[in-house]
């Protein structure tokens, strides 16, 4: 091994502390290592992406063609109904990586080094649902693109498709700490694999997402209309396509709701880890 | 001198599992620290107290002169871990893993960059510092584990069986550069399953078991505590064994060890000198020829089965 001489120079970097500003330019500065490393990731396991976004387009394509006859959506074509709604399964299915990846983290004791050291303490949890973020955006983009190649079109102009896109992007957010809840409290990735998927399903099909909540029977219309899912399904999709189905506002204070819950929850988590 | 490690009656349990049943040490600055025991004695519970990452539940923990439960954030800046397991990430590569290391320490990125390429070289990883480390053997896993354990030159670092699954050769490495780091200033507690590990590095012992301390001091001492020396000596093939083991069970402080099947006798003995020419002279009477005799310090081994009773 070579000889190392500086040992005896104590140095730790700057350090954190010190007013509040700097602290919280520090958590951003350590949340942003920690998204740059997840979204390694992704170049790392290239076959991750593609499976990604290789499964909700197989989803658009083939509610689009094999449902898209027989159902019959307000807004003309069903492709402009489906889009919206398909692009929040694609955002709730993504989620279920972070619930694995976390899980994963702290079965193989990286939670435990990054929690010796002297970083921000949502910073890990924080960094994760950034990169989830990022790697949503990209999946819309992609999928709105596919979407417009058969036949999709934003019927309602450009600033309130970029709203609808925020609001998605938001909801992918706040719903990432949900999921990085779910990791941090079972744990195992094996039993993250089905504890990350289990309670979407009723949340995505037992919604707004895919078919108008009209037909469906009493009970299960009732959780269906009110249901976070449905309520963001229906803003995106008034955004989108110019009609007033869903209440804006409620959509931006379930979306808040939920951050308000799970960060804290996910971070409380993370600060006792396996204590 | 002052002490850079206190622990003062901690207790953990795990539900009714109690790993820590009041332990209490210090560790002086700018030593190495040897923490031993058997499987389960507590050993990884302790050194996750000392680093932050488990709360006990009862009892004083200080480290650099921060108190670990109040100011958990001031004390993460001044040390350094390295666990049981490697804890790197398997999808970057060790230059990525060193970098995100040293700019959660917040250096900036050409610091931690450069500081990655010294502990690249320094741990023999160069070559493979541009693979994910899901391509490294376990060695070299535990090599860039400790290399992140020193990313910020820690004044006390926690070493967690460090050099578990290392070849003899890399293990001599480590040694020198456990060495090198606590020369140059810093404080180590280490925990290890060789006894022979501890007896070359460290100034001083602690012996834990089902969470208590079962036994402390230098190694030497440690050692002495069997009291004496041992005694080594091998005849030639004829002549029988009974016969020795009666002529010089007088000399020894128990009955003489005969291993059967390399006809080698040993016998703790107290005054060593005198005892190895008290050895000679009675068989040397009896028409007997020696073929090997020898004193030996009894080793940890010796001590540590001794005392655990394992
Ligand atoms: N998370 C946990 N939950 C329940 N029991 C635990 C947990 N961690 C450790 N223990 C128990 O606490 C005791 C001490 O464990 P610890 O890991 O500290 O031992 P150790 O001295 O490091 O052992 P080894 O030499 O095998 O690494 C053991 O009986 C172990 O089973
Ligand atoms: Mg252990």
């Amino acid at each position: 091994m070579a000889q190392e001489q500086t040992f005896s120079s104590v140095h730790i970097g700057q350090q954190s502390g010190g007013s509040i500003f700097e602290r919280i330019w520090w958590n951003i500065h350590d949340t942003l290592v920690i998204t740059r490393r997840n979204l390694t990731y992704y170049t790392r396991l290239p076959q991750l992406l593609v499976f990604s976004t290789i499964q909700p387009v197989m989803f658009l394509l083939l509610f689009t063609y094999v449902f898209g006859g027989a159902i019959q959506t307000p807004g003309g074509e069903y492709i402009n109904y489906l889009l919206p709604g398909i692009l929040i399964q694609t955002v709730m299915f993504g989620g279920t990586q972070t619930t694995i990846g976390l899980a994963e983290d702290l079965s193989k004791g990286l939670i435990d080094r990054f929690r010796s050291l002297p970083m921000g303490r949502a910073a890990v949890l924080a960094g994760r649902t950034v990169a989830d973020s990022i790697r949503n955006l990209f999946v819309v983009i992609l999928m709105t693109s596919v979407g417009y190649i058969i036949g999709f079109e934003f019927q309602n102009g450009l600033l309130n498709a970029l709203v609808a896109v925020a609001v998605l992007i938001l909801f992918g957010h706040a719903m990432s700490w949900i999921f990085a809840t779910i990791g941090m409290l079972v744990k195992d990735p094996e039993t993250a694999q089905v504890a990350g998927f289990i309670w979407v399903f009723p949340l995505i099909f037992a919604s707004s997402i895919f078919v108008p909540t009209t037909t469906m029977p009493d009970a299960l219309r009732t959780f269906a209309e009110n249901q976070p899912v449905s309520v963001v399904a229906n803003v995106v999709r008034d955004l989108t396509l110019g009609t007033s189905t869903g209440d804006f506002w409620l959509a931006l204070v379930w979306i808040t709701t939920i951050w308000l819950v799970f960060a804290p929850v996910a971070v409380w988590q993370y600060r006792r880890a396996a204590s | 001198m002052t002490d850079t490690i206190v622990v003062e009656d901690v207790y953990k349990a795990y539900g009714d599992v109690n790993a820590l049943n009041g332990v209490s040490l210090s560790v002086r600055e700018g030593k190495i620290f040897g923490l031993l025991g058997p499987n389960g004695a507590g050993k990884t519970t302790l050194v996750r107290i000392l680093t932050t990452l488990l709360k006990p539940d009862a009892g004083r923990v200080e480290v650099a002169g921060i108190d670990v439960l109040k100011d958990s954030m001031a004390l993460r800046r001044v040390i350094g871990l390295a666990g049981q397991y490697p804890a790197v990430d398997e999808q970057l590569t060790g230059r990525e893993n060193l970098v995100m290391v040293g700019q959660l320490y917040h250096f900036s990125r050409s610091e931690a960059k450069s500081r990655a390429q010294d502990l690249l070289k320094r741990f023999s990883l160069t070559d493979a510092a541009d693979r994910p480390v899901k391509t490294y053997s376990g060695g070299m896993r535990r090599r860039l584990d400790l290399a992140a354990s020193i990313v910020a030159r820690p004044k006390v670092l926690f070493l967690d069986e460090p050099t578990t699954g290392l070849d003899p050769r890399t293990r001599m490495e480590a040694w020198e550069f456990i060495r090198e780091l606590v020369r140059d200033g810093a404080t180590l507690l280490l925990t290890t399953q060789y006894l022979e590990e501890a007896d070359a590095l460290t100034g001083f012992i602690t012996v834990i078991d089902e969470g208590r301390v079962i036994a402390e001091g230098t190694p030497d001492e440690l050692k002495s505590r069997l009291g004496s020396d041992v005694l080594e000596l091998r005849v030639s093939r004829d002549i029988n064994l009974k016969r020795v083991e009666s002529l010089l069970q007088p000399i020894g402080k128990d009955m003489p060890q005969i291993d059967l099947q390399s006809g080698d006798i040993s016998i703790a003995v107290n005054d060593g000198t005198r005892s190895l020419l008290d050895a000679v002279r009675i068989l040397d009477g009896e028409g007997i020829s020696i073929e090997d005799i020898g004193l030996r310090r009894p080793t940890l081994d010796d001590v540590f089965l001794s005392i655990t009773g394992k």
